[in-house]
């Protein structure tokens, strides 16, 4: 076969699956065995792991504070990922090309910059941003004292991840309408459609297919995304706790590792269900 | 405006038609620019503190008038944690970096040769695994594997860690860029009794360079930024990278080091945007089906 050995192929793809198998297969089905235990970092439930069932999941359910993470959730990947960094993306890529070349330059430079930037430095520049006292946008606004972060929680990653993440969109859909043939957009025009029925009549059935790999993918990520964590820590009062960062808290700071795990579980048939759909529509274009 | 001499000035209800077009078209420049300049307040704001406050006499959250000063850099120098951390991200990035291009090129070549059964579908299913098993998700059995193994602290442990999240992407692109290669340049190597290693070192990597360089950049950048996996891992000031040192400078009091955390954003910031300008201009972004940004 190609003057490569069956025997030395294995021996090649070996070391890769082997991580894989140890890093992403097992932790995965180490996920579901620590789920159904009563298993703690310290104290009687860490030397010997107790059995319980679905009991997990059952406390997961009946705790209030899962249901408020759960929509939290919700409106995080909806409002910042599905309606913002879509829709933005979307509008920057199709206005900014009508722009002068140093416009759309600019404009362009620092929606990449905010996505490139390590999330560390990002969330400190947006701490000082919105800090109360100093804060930029205080000094802007006249609001002398006003604490972002603290009264509208939610707001605050949601416009974070907004700013953070509408690169990837804008490219996305920039190279999604640079496939739409000129040609066609001229007879629209020609033909007196005005821009909301050239989008919908001519624009929209050649960017379906990006629509929905775009969507797809930034709910994958925004739902995976621990930022929140940096930016808030998921206050105040549990008003910007993610699922990310639910887990986070009742499983490494809190030392409930089962409990944890059961969540865990949960988001990653979330992803799984996700992922599935994107790889279908994948398929479907041949890619 | 070419339409005006196609028409019959002289027509009341076409020059009516005319100003209306003029005015429409004027009015959606305006909104345009009103737009433009709306979008880049809004992604320019946040970055103006990283541009002037390591500059600053006085740094601190409040942006101030530039009052030029290269006093905070003396600061970010005289840290013992701040450079040590740098050097950690980089062993961390390059040591994933160096993983990932050797084990997944191997497997990509060896995938990309022999019919293994189900090939497609192996594939197939370790990419879709990889987007499942994200670090967020896997958090609570990855941290307990390398607690049991005693292995927290430990930096290959971590490297290792992050290789197996980046391979089936790597995997995949790769694999790609195998298939372009054609055998005959491998034929000929073999004649002249090179060993299937030496044929992959020295045909086959220098014709996939492209490929190898993006996976390198891309698992650089992905490593250099990545927080989650380090902060629960890596407990020892002195192993932890950058992300994770910029939450120790602070005093007692909770105040923030101003001057040395904005020298030392603005000096772990550089690389990557570098790294994204190089790769820019060499490949440019192209967006093939669904790669990961």
């Amino acid at each position: 076969m190609a003057g490569l050995g069956t025997g030395r192929a294995v021996l090649f793809v070996v070391p890769a699956l082997a991580l894989i198998a140890a890093f992403l297969v097992f932790p995965a089905l180490w996920t579901l065995y620590l789920g159904v235990l009563k298993y703690d970092l310290a104290g009687s439930n860490a030397a010997a792991p107790q059995f319980v069932g679905l009991g997990n999941y059952t406390d997961a359910l009946t705790d209030p504070r899962f249901a408020n993470s759960v929509l939290l959730t919700l409106a995080f990947v909806g409002l910042s990922a599905v309606l913002g960094q879509n829709g933005l993306g979307f509008l920057l890529a199709a206005t900014l090309r009508r722009a002068v070349g140093w416009v759309r330059m600019l404009v362009n430079g620092l929606v990449l910059l905010s996505w490139i930037l390590p999330g560390t430095v990002v969330v400190f520049l947006w701490q000082a941003l919105l800090d109360r006292n100093g804060g930029t946008l205080n000094a802007l606004l006249d609001t002398p004292g006003a604490a972002w972060t603290l009264d509208h929680p939610l707001a605050t990653i949601v416009v974070f991840n907004i700013w953070r993440g509408t690169a990837f969109s804008m490219l996305l859909y920039s190279a999604a309408l640079d496939a739409v043939p000129t040609s066609h957009l001229e007879t629209a025009r020609l033909y007196g459609s005005g821009p909301l029925r050239t989008f919908r009549d001519v624009v929209l059935p050649r960017i379906r297919g990006h629509i929905l790999t775009n969507t797809l993918l930034i709910t994958l990520w925004t739902f995976n995304d621990f930022t929140p964590y940096m930016l808030t820590g998921g206050g105040p009062e549990h008003r910007s706790e993610t699922l990310p960062v639910y887990v986070y808290r009742m499983s490494i700071e809190g030392g409930q590792l089962g409990f944890g795990s059961a969540i865990s579980l949960i988001m990653l048939v979330i992803n799984l269900v996700i992922a599935l759909f994107y790889l279908r529509l994948l398929r479907r274009r041949g890619g | 405006m070419s339409e005006p001499q196609r028409v019959d000035p002289g027509n009341r209800a076409v020059r009516r038609i005319l100003g209306d077009a003029v005015v429409r078209h004027a009015l959606s420049r305006i909104g345009l620019y009103v737009f433009a300049g709306v979008m880049l307040v809004f992604f320019a704001l946040p970055l103006l503190w990283l541009v002037l406050t390591p500059f600053s006499r006085t740094p601190a959250y409040q942006i101030t008038a530039p009052s030029f000063t290269l006093h905070n850099f003396r600061v970010l120098l005289d840290n013992p944690f701040a450079l040590r951390s740098i050097g950690n991200s980089l062993i961390l990035a390059g040591g994933t970096a160096v993983l990932a291009v050797v084990f997944a090129g191997t497997a990509a070549y060896a995938l990309s040769r022999v019919r293994l059964p189900g090939r497609d579908a192996l594939l197939y299913a370790i990419l879709l695994l990889s987007s499942i098993v994200t670090g967020t998700a896997a958090m609570v059995p990855i941290f307990l594997m390398l607690f049991q193994l005693n292995m927290i602290d430990n930096r290959l442990a971590l490297v290792l860690v992050l290789t197996g999240g980046l391979l089936p992407s790597a995997m995949f692109i790769l694999k790609d860029f195998m298939d372009s290669v054609p055998k005959s340049y491998e034929e000929s190597a073999r004649v002249f009794g090179a060993s299937p290693l030496q044929i992959l070192r020295h045909v086959v990597a220098p014709v996939v360079r492209p490929g190898l360089a993006t996976i390198a950049v891309w698992a650089i950048v992905q490593v250099w930024g990545n927080f989650l996996l380090p902060y629960i891992l890596l407990h020892d000031q002195n192993k932890q990278p950058a992300a994770v040192i910029m939450y120790t400078f602070y005093d007692e009091g909770g105040t923030p080091n101003f001057a040395l955390i904005s020298t030392f954003s603005l000096l772990y910031s550089v690389p990557v945007v570098v790294a994204y300008l190089i790769v820019n201009r060499r490949y440019g972004f192209r967006f093939q089906g669904g790669i990961k940004g």
